[in-house]
């Protein structure tokens, strides 16, 4: 190992450094009068050794053994300095003396400890670290190929098992990370994962790379695992969206026949509930009328009763008027036997099929009449509302 | 003269400290070897002493290392083609063993050990089926690999294998294509199904609102006639007790009006005998005298 590694805080444990030779660059430019001053007091306090024997030597070799004293001096005054630490309320440190592991972690705080001696390694033990990890094309329980993201979250818990114990804890929670998603998922259907077994795979992976991270010795505890994202390989995935399709296509199919459904069937009902009531109205109208009828027909028997027969002669000339006011009439003396008697029929119904209801209808009775005329045995007599013609057969000529 | 002297010593004093004097970190392991010969194969962590140019202290990570394994190409059982990478926790458990087998080269070990689990791997797999690799066994198949490195690996390397884990298992890409074709069916074939379905329930319920309606509408007619039925007997009734009353008075004013009703339009022709009653009078004027 080398002595000075990175992240043990700047502490500088170079045994042959020291202060010798970071004297001349960290201290301030009269450093010359520190040192002689402090060679002075130095040599108030070996002094007497230095002076009796240094009659010949002079004053330059007092400064000299004063300069050397001065250097050690320096060196440990930057050494103790060197020992000074802060840990952030968020880390822990571990120390390690002379390689060996401290029992207790230092707390948050200024601290010291002597450098070269003591080795302190600073652990953020309160961030939550998150961690993404893309894999593609991963098998599934049923040979299926899946894309999977997960994020795992995980904070340091015990750092001295951080620091101690696995060579690099990080790279060993990627490794186990991949390791244990693709186990799980290897463990899975397809369908679980891609619909309702999310949940349940993020699970099982986060208690499987906690476990890993146990038997590793990591000190990395795994607090959250979620599973982002996962989904069918691109080049499946057109047939997957499809399924989601059908399946719209199937709730859809239902809903238009839904729709039918509610369609028809209050129609019918409607309907149905119009046929009653018609018939209903229709039992009502049958009994008004047989009730009107019957009164009618009782009040009119009372005052036929009285003179049944002027009432019914009355009665019948009447009817047997209005009936041929209403239609028309051709009149045809049919006594002899053998006739051979041409009417058109078809035109005569024709025109007053024509002029039904039409005020020409008249007129064209008349013509009708007045071709026939020739043949008519006699005048009308009666013409100004009915049209009485007489036919005579061919053979009879006139009556 | 003298202080120079005084500085010498102190120079040799720190030289001689400096190699005499050794610390093993709690990370570590360490071997102290006398002219080539172990003398201590297992150092505790801490300070400690040797003799310089006498004896040599060669330290070792004890951690937890990590060895990646490459991809590989493996057979299952049924001769199907797997690539599969790992990786292999272990540490040295056996320091001396450990430097003996491998000069103390962790390179070295991981080399031996990668190609113990390679050879390990290429038994387990081909010892399973696809299944049982993929999922069934896989955490089996990972103990039983550890567990036969680990008869040899402590004896051999000094070192213990703690865990090997296989990171990916991947078909081979031709195999994945039609994997994926596969896939494709299947979806095709879900598909398929469900829009079939949505069809049959559709039909279903159509044919089930036909079925109600119909049977709507047949009530309704039943009822619908019931009741007319209920106004034409009534209404018979009436009549019936009406008309009882007089018959042939009835049969006359009934069949009048219904003359009326008859010819009531100019298209009524009527072919008419001057002999009938009506025109008793028209006839034979002597008789109206």
């Amino acid at each position: 190992m080398a002595w000075n590694e990175p992240g043990n805080n700047g502490n500088d444990n170079d045994p042959w450094g020291g202060g010798g030779r970071k004297g001349p660059e960290q201290g301030p430019p009269d450093i010359d009068e520190v040192i002689r001053s402090l060679t002075k007091k130095l040599n108030g306090v070996f002094g007497g050794g230095a002076r009796s024997g240094g009659g010949s030597s002079g004053p330059s070799g007092g400064f000299s053994g004063g300069l050397l004293a001065g250097l050690v001096v320096v060196a440990a005054v930057i050494w103790a300095f060197g020992g000074f630490y802060i840990v952030d309320q968020a880390e822990r440190a571990v120390v390690l003396r002379f390689g060996k592991v401290l029992d207790t972690t230092v707390q948050p705080g200024l601290h010291w400890n002597p450098p070269m001696v003591d080795e302190v390694s600073l652990v953020n033990i309160s961030e939550l670290n998150a961690k993404t990890y893309d894999s593609n094309a991963m098998l599934t329980t049923d040979e299926n190929i899946i894309d999977i993201e997960v994020t795992v979250q995980y904070r340091i818990e015990d750092p001295v098992k951080y620091v101690l114990a696995v060579q690099d804890p990080e790279r060993s929670l990627d490794n186990a990370a991949e390791s244990a998603i693709r186990h799980v998922v290897g463990g899975n259907f397809m369908d679980q994962i891609l619909t309702t077994g999310r949940d349940r795979v993020a699970d099982d992976v986060q208690q499987r790379l906690q476990d890993y991270m146990n038997n590793y010795n990591t000190g990395i505890l795994v607090s959250q695992v979620n599973v982002v994202q996962a989904q069918p390989p691109q080049a499946v995935r057109p047939a997957f969206d499809d399924v989601i399709r059908a399946r719209e296509d199937e709730q859809r199919a239902q809903n238009q026949a839904q729709q039918y459904s509610n369609q028809i069937i209050p129609e019918a009902r409607g309907e149905s509930q119009r046929q009653i009531e018609q018939a209903n109205a229709y039992r009502e109208e049958v009994i008004a009328e047989a009730t009107g009828n019957a009164s009618r027909f009782d009040q009119l028997l009372v005052e036929y009763q009285k003179a049944p027969e002027v009432t019914r002669q009355r009665l019948y000339i009447e009817a047997v008027e209005d009936v041929m006011t209403a239609s028309t009439k051709i009149m045809i003396d049919v006594e002899g036997g053998n006739n051979m008697l041409y009417l058109p029929l078809d035109k005569i119904m024709e025109q007053n099929g024509s002029g039904l209801g039409g005020a020409s209808s008249t007129q064209d009775l008349r013509a009708l009449a007045e071709q026939l005329s020739p043949y008519m045995p006699s005048a009308n007599n009666n013409s100004n509302s009915i049209d009485r013609s007489r036919v005579p057969t061919n053979t009879r000529g006139v009556r | 003269m003298r202080n120079f002297l005084l500085l010498g010593i102190l120079v040799l004093a720190v030289t001689v400290a400096s190699n005499s004097l050794f610390v093993v970190k709690q990370t570590e392991r360490a071997v102290m070897l006398q002219f080539g010969e172990i003398v201590n194969a297992d150092i505790e962590p801490g300070l400690h002493v040797k003799m310089p140019l006498v004896n040599t202290v060669r330290k070792f990570d004890a951690r937890i290392l990590t060895e990646d394994s490459p991809r590989q190409r493996y057979l299952t059982l049924e001769q199907k083609a797997l690539e599969v990478d790992s990786y292999a926790k272990w540490r040295i458990v056996d320091v001396g063993q450990f430097y003996i087998s491998t000069r103390g080269e962790i390179a070295t070990a991981g080399r031996l050990l990668a190609q113990r689990i390679n050879d390990g791997l290429r038994d387990q797999i081909g010892a399973r089926n696809l299944q049982e690799v993929v999922a069934g066994e896989r955490d089996q198949l990972m103990l039983d690999l550890t567990a036969d490195l680990n008869e040899n690996t402590a004896a051999d390397i000094g070192i213990e294998v703690i865990d090997v884990r296989v990171k990916r298992i991947d078909l081979p890409d031709d195999v994945r294509s039609s994997v994926y074709d596969r896939m494709i069916t299947e979806r095709n074939r879900e598909a398929q199904e469900l829009r079939s379905r949505g069809e049959e329930l559709a039909i279903g319920i159509r044919a089930d609102a036909d079925r109600q309606a119909t049977i709507f509408r047949a009530e309704a007619y039943r009822d619908a006639e019931e009741i007319r039925g209920q106004g034409d007997a009534m209404a018979a009734n009436i009549y019936a007790e009406a008309y009882q009353k007089d018959p042939e008075w009835f049969a006359f004013t009934r069949s009048i009006n219904s003359y009326r009703q008859t010819f009531s339009n100019k298209g009524d022709v009527m072919l008419l005998d001057p002999e009938s009653d009506y025109f008793k009078y028209l006839k034979d004027g002597d008789i109206a005298k």
